[in-house]
């Protein structure tokens, strides 16, 4: 039997303290009437309708948006085929090369891979905007992506494939009509990584952004370099009430989908 | 009303279906297939029996076309089927892992071949429900495979497989994921659907009792080689080598030298026994052989008995009761232990031999098989 | 090879190469360059037009006189040996905090545990940034963290922790734990409960079982860990330019500074370089440990 002895309990309660303490804060100070960030004024919204109105923030979010969107998509086609190709492509001139360079990108500082995606703009003459960054950020999701349905295509059953060639498909049809439906949670969970990951990095973007193209993290960090703000607390609180939801919504989709496979196991039992 | 067996093997104006012509097959270093030939015939229910390893799936998979002969040619229907790709084949596989589509119902698992032809909606409602009929699993078209019991995905599989109507179906270890009483229902089952749809079934097996019950043909394979092609009966009584008697059934090998005797041969085995008087199937030259006899034709008896050529005199060093059947190990003075199996045909309170019993085992001069070494 | 298979397998592959391989190419020829005032800010370029002398000229400049830089000025090899401490420090503290939570958690009662793994997720997908920030305000010399400390009166005069190397311990502490904690817990969690129960049998007791069970069958998710820890921590940038001070040294952010502030491209591609080089022998032991941990769970 499990049972939760008081080292356990302590270690517990003591290791959740420091990761969720910092944050409460930050949300709290976000309803503080004050400015002043370490005195307490009392409870008020009004950081909310401050940092709605400022411009520069929607500004940013929006390209954040957009580089976002676009930059998963490819991420998720590109590691989506790389973890194809990985896993079933067989052997190919190359493919250790291939391989190291879809792992790579996962262990490089941040640092080098926006000095060297900067420089490589730089030399062909690529104007630096949103699309450098689209296409940074799809570079290094890709590896990410890759990672997630990687490992689902080598758990599941490779005779599945076959069955389906077998069964009168082309190698396009049996991908289309069979891996893909059965990846594609994984290919799902692929495209919010790649998704958070673009939006979260500054590191990058600060490297291959020209001064047309600021995202949220960006602005954020030269709003923090000046101090703590309340405009960058109410922020935080959106964007951690956002991260909260969707984490907490995922978990019961897939709480309910493991619930009901449950019954249905035993649905089969009965019916065996 | 006359019947005619089923033996187009011996029929020599016979057209196979299936022909393997100087097969081989490796992987890197590693040969699977070693220069093969066989033939297999329409309707027939063919076994390839081999333990792991020996290259049976391989054979399987180079007919659905998964893998491609490094030499040789595989023929089906007189057409050399080496270039034309699995999904073109028309033939069709039902896989060990039964290899269902998780994210497609029952019915649709069933429909998704015919689907990928040109069929008519209607025609294909038409065939899966006829299928559904065929493995009795009507209720459950509208399931998802993994609300279904292992019994009844094995059904799904083999009318998924049986759906497009293929000139060979392949089933590689069909029976294996299930439990052993299910095992033995769902046998006689496969010979029955066999039979009703008149489709020349290839079955890839490591149990012998299977391939024994189902097969009108069974082909024994060790190392990429076959060993011995025959029917099941011929297999377990007129193996042609020591490999496939004792991968067969259970069964005594003594090693001994030869001398003929007219009709007869004697086997010298061991110093202060009297050889042992054995039929060979053909004739022999003298020398080295191994005498290969199964447990239940030799009995065993208190008295030595005076009708018999052949007769030893050991103690009884262990008994294992199985039932239906008890089958005593016996040491013999110079220390070889030899398998006696009797009947147990009536219910008897006590056995009628013990341990440390002294007893005398005696078989026919045809009881066993002697095989040149 | 038919069409299909070909671009399946080219569209990636040619991707990363452009994208990924030339890029680092490119920062290894600049770091063997040198400055020129125009942009872009190194010499020399490479003259296609004047086809093999000028590829000779180019190469005939090349020269590793940034190198010799990084070596002699001490600047560069104190940030190298500071963020290589600061890391593995910063690692060590991980484990010891992260161990005992992801213990906690897969001696949990099992209805707990998606709960638990949830809250441990949770900050994993919350912006780096913003954690970071949240710090900030908590170190602080008027945070949260040293009036808690007056008010319990251990100190009197509040700390200097925010702009110290302390703050930096904490901020990668605080950021890296989850990845510390998620593959031991995945190790922790398939140790089979009767092999704890078999070595109290024959004779050890809890803490003996602890140590001669447990902590050996959860290495490889340890050793899994601490990469995940050490690997970023080496080359962070964020956190040592927002909670570190001016005497902060980590290489991530000297090469940041290099280059946006100095605009000495060819030294920063030289730092990259060298960076790259020491985190090699890590990430090549990291895969080791990974393709380990695959040969075990098949």
């Amino acid at each position: 039997m499990r049972r939760l002895t008081w080292f356990n309990a302590t270690s517990l309660t003591l290791g959740f303290a420091f990761l969720y303490i910092p944050m409460i804060v930050v949300i709290i100070y976000s309803f503080n009437e004050s400015r002043l960030v370490t005195v307490w004024g009392g409870f008020s919204t009004k950081w909310y309708g401050e940092l709605l109105r400022n411009e520069s923030f929607l500004d940013a979010a929006w390209v954040t948006f957009q580089v976002g969107f676009f930059s998963s998509i490819i991420a998720t086609i590109l590691g989506t085929m790389g973890a194809y190709v990985l896993v079933r492509g067989g052997r190919f001139y190359g493919r250790t090369l291939f391989s190291g360079m879809m792992y790579a990108p996962l262990v490089m500082p941040e640092v080098i891979t926006g000095l060297s995606l900067l420089l490589l703009f730089i030399s062909i003459g690529l104007d630096r905007g949103m699309f450098t960054i689209i296409l940074a950020h799809g570079t290094f999701a890709m590896c990410y992506v890759s990672v997630v349905v990687s490992s689902r295509l080598v758990s599941f059953d490779r005779s599945v494939e076959e069955a389906a060639l077998d069964l009168g498909c082309t190698p396009f049809e049996a991908f289309r009509l069979v891996t893909l439906p059965i990846i594609a949670p994984a290919v799902i969970s692929g495209w919010l990584l790649a998704l958070t990951l673009s939006l979260d990095d500054l590191v990058i973007a600060s490297f291959v952004a020209g001064p047309s193209a600021t995202t949220l993290p960006i602005k954020v960090f030269s709003s923090i370099r000046l101090g703590v703000s309340p405009e960058i607390n109410a922020l935080s609180t959106i964007l951690i009430g956002i991260v909260t939801i969707g984490t907490i919504a995922a978990s019961l989709t897939t709480k309910r989908a493991v619930m009901r496979r449950q019954r249905e196991e035993r649905m089969a039992e009965q019916a065996g | 009303m006359p019947q005619t067996a089923f033996e187009p093997w011996n029929d020599p104006d016979a057209k196979p279906l299936i022909q393997f012509r100087n097969v081989s097959k490796r992987f890197g270093d590693f040969t699977a297939i070693d220069d093969l030939s066989i033939d297999i015939f329409e309707r027939e229910f063919f076994a390839l029996l081999g333990p792991s390893g020996c290259g049976k799936t391989t054979m399987m998979r180079m007919l659905a076309g998964f893998e491609t002969p490094t030499s040789g040619t595989i023929m089906l229907d007189g057409q050399d089927i080496s270039p034309i790709p699995p999904n073109k084949r028309s033939v069709n596989m039902m896989f060990q892992s039964y290899a269902l589509f998780p994210h497609l119902t029952v019915y649709e698992n069933i429909a998704f071949g015919l689907r990928r032809s040109k069929m008519p909606k209607d025609e294909i409602d038409a065939r899966v429900k006829q299928m559904l009929k065929l493995v009795q699993i009507e209720k459950f078209g509208a399931r998802k495979p993994e609300q279904i019991s292992g019994g009844q995905r094995q059904r799904v599989a083999l009318a998924r497989a049986l759906a497009k109507g293929p000139k060979l179906l392949l089933l590689d270890e069909p029976l294996s994921a299930l439990d052993k009483k299910l095992r033995q229902d769902t046998q006689f089952e496969l010979m029955d659907i066999q039979e009703k749809t008149g489709t020349t079934f290839v079955v890839v097996t490591h149990d012998q009792e299977e391939a024994m019950t189902v097969a009108s043909r069974v082909a024994v394979m060790d190392h990429g080689k076959l060993k011995q092609v025959d029917t099941p009966d011929r297999i377990y009584e007129a193996p042609n080598s020591t490999y496939v008697a004792d991968f067969i059934g259970d069964v005594n090998i003594i090693e001994g030298y030869a001398t003929k005797q007219g009709d007869t041969v004697s086997i010298a085995w061991s110093e202060g026994h009297s050889p042992i008087i054995g039929t060979p199937s053909k004739p022999i030259a003298d020398g080295k052989v191994s005498f290969a006899i199964r447990p239940e034709k030799i009995a065993i008896s208190a008295e030595r008995p005076t009708d018999r050529n052949n007769i030893v005199h050991g103690k009884v060093l262990d008994i294992a009761y199985l039932g239906n059947l008890s089958t005593y190990h016996v040491a013999l003075p110079d220390g070889t232990i030899i398998k006696a199996q009797t009947a147990n045909s009536r219910r008897r309170s006590s056995r009628p031999f013990t341990w440390d019993d002294e007893v005398w085992l005696s078989w026919t001069d045809t009881a066993g098989i002697v095989l040149e070494s | 090879m038919n069409m299909r298979r070909f671009s399946l397998i080219a569209v990636p592959y040619g991707w990363l190469l452009l994208l990924f391989l030339v890029p680092f190419l490119i920062v290894f020829k600049i770091s063997l360059s040198d400055v020129a005032l125009s942009i872009p800010p190194y010499t020399p370029t490479l003259e296609l037009s004047e086809g093999w002398a000028g590829f000779r000229d180019f190469l005939s400049q090349l020269d590793f006189e940034n190198y010799e830089f990084l070596a002699t000025d001490d600047l560069y090899w104190k940030s190298y040996l500071s963020s290589l401490q600061i890391a593995f420090i910063s690692t060590t503290i991980c484990l010891l905090i992260g161990f005992p939570i992801a213990y906690g958690m897969a001696n949990a009662p099992k209805e707990w545990q998606p709960t638990l793994m949830l809250l441990v997720i949770l900050p994993f997908w919350t912006s780096f940034l913003i954690r970071v920030y949240s710090l900030i305000g908590i170190l602080s010399q008027e945070g949260m963290l040293n009036q808690f400390l007056m008010w319990i009166g251990i100190i009197n005069e509040p700390l200097t922790i925010l702009n110290t190397n302390i703050a930096v311990y904490i901020g990668i502490v605080y950021t890296y734990v989850p990845f510390m904690i998620l593959p031991i817990y995945a190790t922790l969690i398939k140790l089979d409960g009767s092999l704890l129960e078999a070595a109290e049998d024959l004779g050890c007791s809890r803490t003996e079982a602890f140590w001669r069970i447990t902590v050996p069958l959860s290495k490889a998710g340890i050793i899994a860990g601490c990469f995940l820890v050490f690997i970023p921590a080496l080359g962070e940038f964020v956190i040592p330019s927002l909670l570190g001070g001016s005497d902060t040294l980590m290489i991530g952010k000297v090469l940041y500074e290099e280059f946006f502030a100095n605009r000495d491209w060819p030294v920063a591609g030289a730092v990259a370089v060298i960076l790259l080089l020491i985190l090699i022998i890590p990430i090549v032991l990291y895969q080791r440990n990974e393709q380990k941990m695959m040969e075990a769970d098949t």
